[in-house]
């Protein structure tokens, strides 16, 4: 996900088949971690699936105790770069606005981890690697991953980082599935919880859109049944188109219109045919090409498919509050007023189930037009409520001051 | 009813004066005498998070509390208290039965939907309840409507009849026989006078329904 920048709406075209932009996948000179997992991993699809990696990165220092470390849970296109340079794109680390010296996610005071998730393509391995049984990439013979998945994977990044208990598990969208899963299956490992922005399942909206992107994807002629990378190819216009279609739902029709009104884009009048003329296609079509640069279409196929899948109830005897029946953290619920993709009510509805389950839970709703994608932004009230969240979690853990 | 002058005095034994307890507001003062120490408690409507500060900080308690108020819930977490949004008509029902040690509902009971239901689930999800509210037989509440025939406006009920959150007032002889009805046990109840003070009366008494302006009810199910 990526918020509205002032300077991006340049009119850049859809990338074109003849010209494919081919990652250049040089990993093993990115930045960060790697972890080979060789015992298997029992997947929620019934797989035994072994010998994989797992990429991450940190910041800060692990304390003699173990005890100052939080987990950041990515979003759908996130990775683990969240405070440095993607080593693609060469962008900021998607949230500076959080973490670093002196920020809400302290590095002068915690040890941040955050792992590419199962089924990325940032290191971590998914369906764009090689599969070791064909010498093949992996493409749609790469197993269902579900987001405890995601979560079993790394809860061996953590157990091999010798922290037996998480000070905080906080991610904002997918990132907040995966916060909940963490509470849910780990009751004991995690301190505080942190969703953002999130809820315990995916609504039939939001698999509708993406089951749009999907479709997009595989309209694509160049996507090759998912072989592209055999092939050559790269499905870019049907993973940009995808973007387009999702990016438009981390927004809302207030930030839109703020932003882009009806303004056309570099010119005086609407030109009576298909270019760009309003900023706001510009903006998308900008949003699109620069997505496919950085991401696997495979990968975002599966990584949506976990979210659709993703229902915390349904794993738990279709009682939310059955999930949490073990919880001893502390959480922290928080959601955006104009957050239409996983809106308040959701949030409150998991505040109830924690309240069944008398947990201690605070939540807030934050005020703003900046819909979905708020997380991700400058936003002082959310950077208020979870600096005086996590100081009051770190006195209770007994954390010193920075 | 009794009306022996030295019922309540059980409860006009109030924990040390100390900076911390002077900064609260006096009805919670009392309130807050009334909590054990490293109780488990929820206050509803719990404003910028007062009482739950002192609760956590001075008496170890494990506070958690519900507002409505976006800015009230902001001001609370920020400063490291559990808070949820929400109000007491609609973000109690979950909670189960005896989940809390103290349910606290100060000046909000005149302001909720559904008063009587808020008021069984209080005692259902908390061992006790404890409730206070502006009693609206008060003598200066009943000479002001008489003598002026207009809406009164106090201390504590400070909004003209047309902004007013308070939908519904009641006089302490209401309370004390809605909690009759719902069979909920009165265990302890003081009245303040004006000024915050407790006074030496039967607070089921027509007496201190004309002359106290709040009341502070300690409420059971009566069944343990």
């Amino acid at each position: 996900m990526a918020a509205i920048s002032a300077n991006c709406h340049r009119d850049i075209d859809l990338p074109s088949a003849t010209t494919p932009r081919l990652l250049q996948r040089t990993e093993t000179d990115w930045p960060g971690y790697r972890l080979v997992v060789r015992e298997p991993l029992r997947l929620d699809c019934g797989v035994d699936f072994g010998l994989f990696t797992i990429a991450y990165q940190t910041y800060g220092n692990l304390n003699a105790d173990r005890s100052n470390a939080i987990l950041i849970c990515h979003a759908l296109t996130g990775d683990q770069y969240v405070a440095d340079p993607h080593p693609i794109t060469g962008h900021p680390g998607w949230w500076l606005t959080m973490a670093g010296p002196g920020l809400v996610l302290d590095t002068d005071r915690y040890f941040l981890i955050c792992a590419n998730v199962l089924g990325g393509c940032m290191g971590t391995t998914g369906p764009q690697e090689i599969d070791p049984a064909t010498g093949k990439p992996w493409a749609l013979s790469f197993p269902l991953i579900s987001v405890r998945d995601m979560v079993r994977a790394q809860k061996r990044l953590i157990d091999h980082l010798g922290i037996d208990k998480l000070f905080c598990v906080i991610g904002g969208s997918m990132g907040g599935m995966q916060v909940l899963e963490w509470a849910a299956s780990y009751p004991d490992s995690v301190f505080a919880a942190v969703p953002v922005a999130a809820a315990a399942r995916h609504s039939a909206q939001n698999i509708a859109f993406h089951e749009v992107g999907r479709q997009a994807i595989m309209a694509d002629p160049d996507w090759c049944e998912g072989h592209y990378l055999e092939a050559g190819r790269r499905p870019a216009r049907g993973l940009a188109v995808a973007r387009m279609a999702a990016h438009i739902t981390y927004l809302s029709e207030a930030a839109l219109h703020r932003k882009f009104g009806r303004n056309l884009q570099d010119r005086n009048a609407v030109t009576w045919g298909f270019d760009a003329d309003f900023q706001v296609e510009s903006y998308l079509r900008y949003q699109g090409s620069t997505f496919v640069d950085r991401f696997d279409a495979n990968s975002y196929l599966y990584i949506t498919r976990a979210m659709d899948y993703f229902d915390l109830a349904a794993e738990h005897g279709g009682s939310l509050a059955a999930a949490f029946v073990d919880t001893n953290s502390r959480f922290c619920v928080i959601s955006f007023t104009s957050d239409w993709l996983f809106p308040t009510s959701e949030s409150r509805e998991l505040v109830h189930a924690l309240n069944a389950v008398a947990a201690n839970v605070s939540f807030v709703e934050i005020e703003t037009d900046k819909g979905h994608d708020a997380f991700l932004l400058h936003e002082p009230e959310l950077f208020a409520t979870l600096r005086g969240f996590l100081n009051g979690c770190a006195e209770h853990r007994g954390l010193a001051r920075a | 009813m009794s009306r022996g002058a030295t019922l309540p005095l059980a409860l006009a034994v109030p924990d040390v004066s100390t900076p911390a307890r002077d900064r609260l507001r006096r009805d919670l003062r009392v309130i807050a005498d009334m909590i054990e120490p490293g109780a488990r408690v929820l206050d509803i409507g719990c404003g910028d998070g007062a009482l739950l500060h002192y609760l956590a900080s001075e008496k170890g308690v494990d506070a958690r509390g519900v507002e409505l108020s976006q800015s009230g819930v902001n001001a609370c977490v920020t400063q490291g208290l559990s808070v949820i949004q929400g109000d007491a008509d609609s973000d109690l029902h979950a909670y189960p039965a005896g989940a809390f040690d103290a349910v606290v509902l100060s000046q909000t009971l005149q302001a909720t939907r559904q008063p009587r239901r808020v008021l069984e689930t209080l005692v259902r999800i908390g061992r006790r309840a404890i409730v206070s509210f502006p009693n609206f037989g008060y003598w200066r509440i009943r000479l002001g409507l008489a003598a002026h025939g207009r809406m009164p406006v106090t201390t504590l009920l400070d909004h003209q009849w047309y902004d007013s959150p308070n939908i519904h007032l009641c006089t302490i002889s209401d309370f004390v026989a809605l909690c009759g009805e719902l069979g909920v046990r009165v265990e302890k109840s003081v009245t303040l006078d004006r000024y915050g003070r407790p006074f030496a009366l039967d607070p089921r008494g027509s007496l201190a329904n004309l002359l106290a302006e709040q009341g502070v009810f300690v409420l059971t199910t009566g069944n343990d």
